[in-house]
């Protein structure tokens, strides 16, 4: 299970943006730092299947051997957390996590159950997501993405949102759970701290290496 | 797919308008086949200009047209240059945000109930300051000049330009403009006048000329409230088409092309005025005038035009109610002597009747155009597709239903409860997709995203996620077209070819009867019915989604 960016170059009217040329191992994290504005989230755009037009794409995007340079996002099986949890306002805490849980599995009530007490969140699944605290929230926008089994995690500045204590907790439950599963992770930040946190290759959107 | 909606939806918008004025081209010039006629002539053109009444007819579409127009304009910026940003602003929005979902017809009836020397206004002044003892013989309304037309126009006007002035004032960044103004020493309503309102005009010109053809060539407040010897032009043409003679619909076609030049005519007009005004306004800006003494005038004239534009249609609704239940009422007493529901229960089979045609052809024409809306929305309609959007708004419909009724005519769907329906979805379509398009595209694409990439393909992420977040913007939506659908007089009028009625027509066609009571009773439920829709649409959400707070805002 590995995901591997093969000569990505992201151009627009021309000019190279990003350019990435790296194979990420299961349960191992590449860091793509730099400031605002760079072309990171761009980068997450790309992997997830939803580069604006305006965006040039060369290049591709391996996942377990699989080319999905042009399949649609659905179909990539790739998760991805954002700096906001996004949990869907009209569903309750279990309703989202059911959204993320594949048809046809059995005992969804009982992998819900499981999954709640995982996040810390027991006997929580009716509540309406907008009472949770923002710990609570991201833990169960997390919790969501690892219940539709992503093979790979996209993370775009998904900490930075989060007060300073939570950010430390919430990293490490983050990395842990990837780790556990396995799961090829792609996190793009601004912040070294989290970075540092990852463990694994730094590196800028034009793939040189960052020293921490 | 999605794009085929797209086509759908854009067809739907031009298709009729176009075939509608095609429609029209044969009959001004002699020739209709379906009537017998198969030669050219001008002959159409002769009838038209030689009614005598046709002079007076244009000059007072045009001036009641750019009259209402001009002031409404006026009334809605000095109403926002004066008041936005305050608390008192939010009152006003919010007290007049309600009138949109008003029929025309039903305002100006509730207007004319108040202005006419019978009326509440007439009956507070009387006897101790007018010395009436009974009801004055003076031409309020209908008065020759049409200033109670122009005056019934701008009371549903105003309220209509101001909910497009803030929609567009976010993208016009008008509180910081406002802000160096102010700090640079000019006057609240100057200031804004000279930084905020050419941006906002910019955003809102569409939406002025569609206010500026409407009042050029409405029919249904001018049967109420404008002249009658000779009435505007867009009402004799409705004479000329309903007339038993059907030899009269030929002149009835070239006056509705008349009507046409004449509405394109000013707006083109329209167009150099605001040229100038640019030119003059650029002078006036930079010239450096901080205009600090108009507020203490403008200011309050601002809250009194909003005021007043409230009290009379609230006091116009409010009499038509109490005429509705009204016994015996003598002048000049405020209140009748006695109330009875006899009028009402005299009406009721007939209301009965009525209102089920109404809920049915309003709820199919919006349920249709809504889901047009959203399949337009979903293929990512904009830019131009946003400007034709406004063709049916801008292309008087005196001058294009002729030639749709001509069509439906010769197809023999006239009279059929569809081919109304399908009339109405022509108008319902526009405001429909209006209403919903801000909201569509504000919505947070991320969470299409986060779904995504749950293994949500585009359908489940439009019906589970998209749809359900936008429930709020979809009721007011249909609530928007299903008002929409209840207001339209001249498409059912002329589609429904008499066999089919809505209670708007059924209203507009005892205008001229002078019967208080009966009219109070058809324009009360003409004026409940969308109301009663919109209250529906605006609890419906907050009651399903009671217990999810993310959805109460927004």
């Amino acid at each position: 299970m590995s995901l591997r960016l093969e000569k990505l170059e992201i151009a627009r009217a021309g000019a190279v943006m990003v350019r990435i040329d790296r194979e990420i191992g299961p349960g191992e994290v590449l860091s793509v730092m730099g400031p605002s504005g760079c072309g990171k989230s761009t980068l997450l755009a790309a992997l997830v299947g939803a580069l604006p037009e305006a965006f040039a794409l060369r290049g591709r995007v391996w996942l377990e051997g699989r080319d999905m340079t042009r399949l649609l996002p659905h179909q990539r099986r790739m998760g991805i957390l954002f700096q906001d949890d996004l949990l869907f306002p009209h569903l309750s805490v279990a309703g989202n996590l059911g959204f993320g849980l594949a048809r046809g599995v059995a005992d969804r009530a009982g992998v819900i159950d499981r999954a709640l007490r995982e996040a810390g969140l027991e006997a929580m699944g009716a509540r309406d997501p907008a009472t949770l605290s923002g710990g609570q929230r991201a833990r169960v926008a997390l919790m969501r993405v690892l219940l539709s089994e992503p093979r790979a995690l996209l993370l775009d500045e998904p900490f930075s949102k989060l007060d300073a204590g939570l950010r430390a907790q919430m990293r490490e439950f983050v990395f842990a759970r990837a780790r556990a599963r396995g799961l090829p992770v792609v996190l793009v930040t601004h912040d070294r701290a989290d970075a540092r946190a990852a463990g694994g290759a730094v590196v800028s959107v034009t793939g040189d290496a960052v020293a921490l | 797919m999605a794009r085929a909606g797209l086509w759908a939806a854009l067809g739907l918008l031009a298709l009729p308008v176009l075939a509608g004025l095609a429609g029209v081209i044969g009959p001004a010039f002699g020739y209709l086949p379906a009537l017998g006629r198969s030669t050219w002539s001008f002959e159409p053109w002769q009838a038209v200009l030689g009614w005598p009444g046709l002079g007076a007819a244009v000059r007072l579409s045009v001036v009641t047209g750019v009259l209402a127009t001009g002031i409404s304009l006026a009334l809605t910026l000095l109403i926002v240059a004066a008041w936005q940003g305050t608390r008192s602003f939010l009152w006003i929005t919010r007290a007049l945000a309600p009138l949109l979902s008003l029929p025309h017809a039903a305002a100006a009836f509730g207007l004319a109930f108040l202005i006419a020397p019978s009326g509440w206004i007439a009956r507070g002044l009387s006897p101790w300051a007018t010395g009436w003892e009974r009801p004055p013989d003076l031409l309020i309304v209908n008065d020759p000049w049409g200033l109670a037309l122009v005056a019934g126009l701008v009371v549903k006007e105003v309220p209509f330009l101001l909910l497009m002035v803030l929609a567009a004032l976010p993208q016009t960044d008008s509180l910081r403009a406002q802000m160096v103004a102010r700090s640079l020493g000019y006057g609240r309503v100057t200031g804004w006048m000279k930084s905020v309102a050419p941006r906002v005009y910019a955003q809102i010109r569409l939406p002025v000329y569609a206010v500026l053809a409407y009042s050029m060539s409405v029919v249904d407040v001018a049967l109420i409230l404008g002249p009658t010897r000779p009435p505007t032009l867009a009402v004799q043409i409705l004479e000329w088409m309903t007339h038993p003679d059907l030899g009269m619909r030929f002149q009835a076609a070239a006056a509705a092309l008349l009507q046409l030049g004449l509405v394109l005519g000013v707006l083109a007009l329209w167009r150099l005025a605001e040229i100038a005004v640019a030119r003059w306004g650029r002078d006036w800006a930079a010239g450096g005038a901080r205009g600090l003494g108009a507020d203490a005038v403008l200011r309050p004239l601002g809250a009194g035009a909003a005021l007043g534009i409230g009290l009379a249609v609230g006091l116009g609704l409010a009499g038509l109610l109490v005429w509705s239940f009204a016994g015996l009422w003598q002048f000049p007493a405020l209140w009748p002597d006695s109330l009875s529901l006899r009028v009402w229960s005299g009406q009721m089979s007939a209301l009965q009747r009525r209102l089920w045609d109404t809920a049915l052809i309003a709820l199919g024409a919006t349920g249709i155009a809504l889901a047009l809306s959203i399949a337009a929305l979903q293929a990512g309609a904009r830019g131009t597709s946003a400007s034709l959007i406004y063709l049916p708004l801008i292309v008087p419909q005196i001058a294009f239903l002729p030639g749709l009724a001509t069509f439906a005519l010769v197809l023999g769907v006239d009279g059929t409860r569809w081919a109304v329906m399908g009339a109405h979805l022509v108008f319902v379509l526009p405001y429909v997709f209006l209403a919903l398009a801000d909201p569509w595209r504000a919505w947070d694409h991320r969470a299409g995203l986060v779904a995504a990439g749950l293994g949500a393909g585009p359908a489940r992420v439009l019906w589970a996620v998209r749809l359900p977040m936008l429930t709020r913007a979809l009721c007011v939506a249909f609530a928007v077209g299903f008002a929409t659908s209840v207001a339209q007089y001249l498409p059912t009028l002329l589609i429904g070819a008499g066999r089919v009625s809505t209670v708007t027509t059924e209203a507009v066609a005892l205008a001229a009867s002078g019967n208080r009571r009966l009219i109070g009773v058809w324009a009360v439920v003409q004026m409940a019915l969308p109301m009663a829709v919109f209250a529906v649409a605006l609890m419906a959400p907050a009651l399903i989604f009671r217990r999810r707070q993310g959805m109460q805002i927004g």
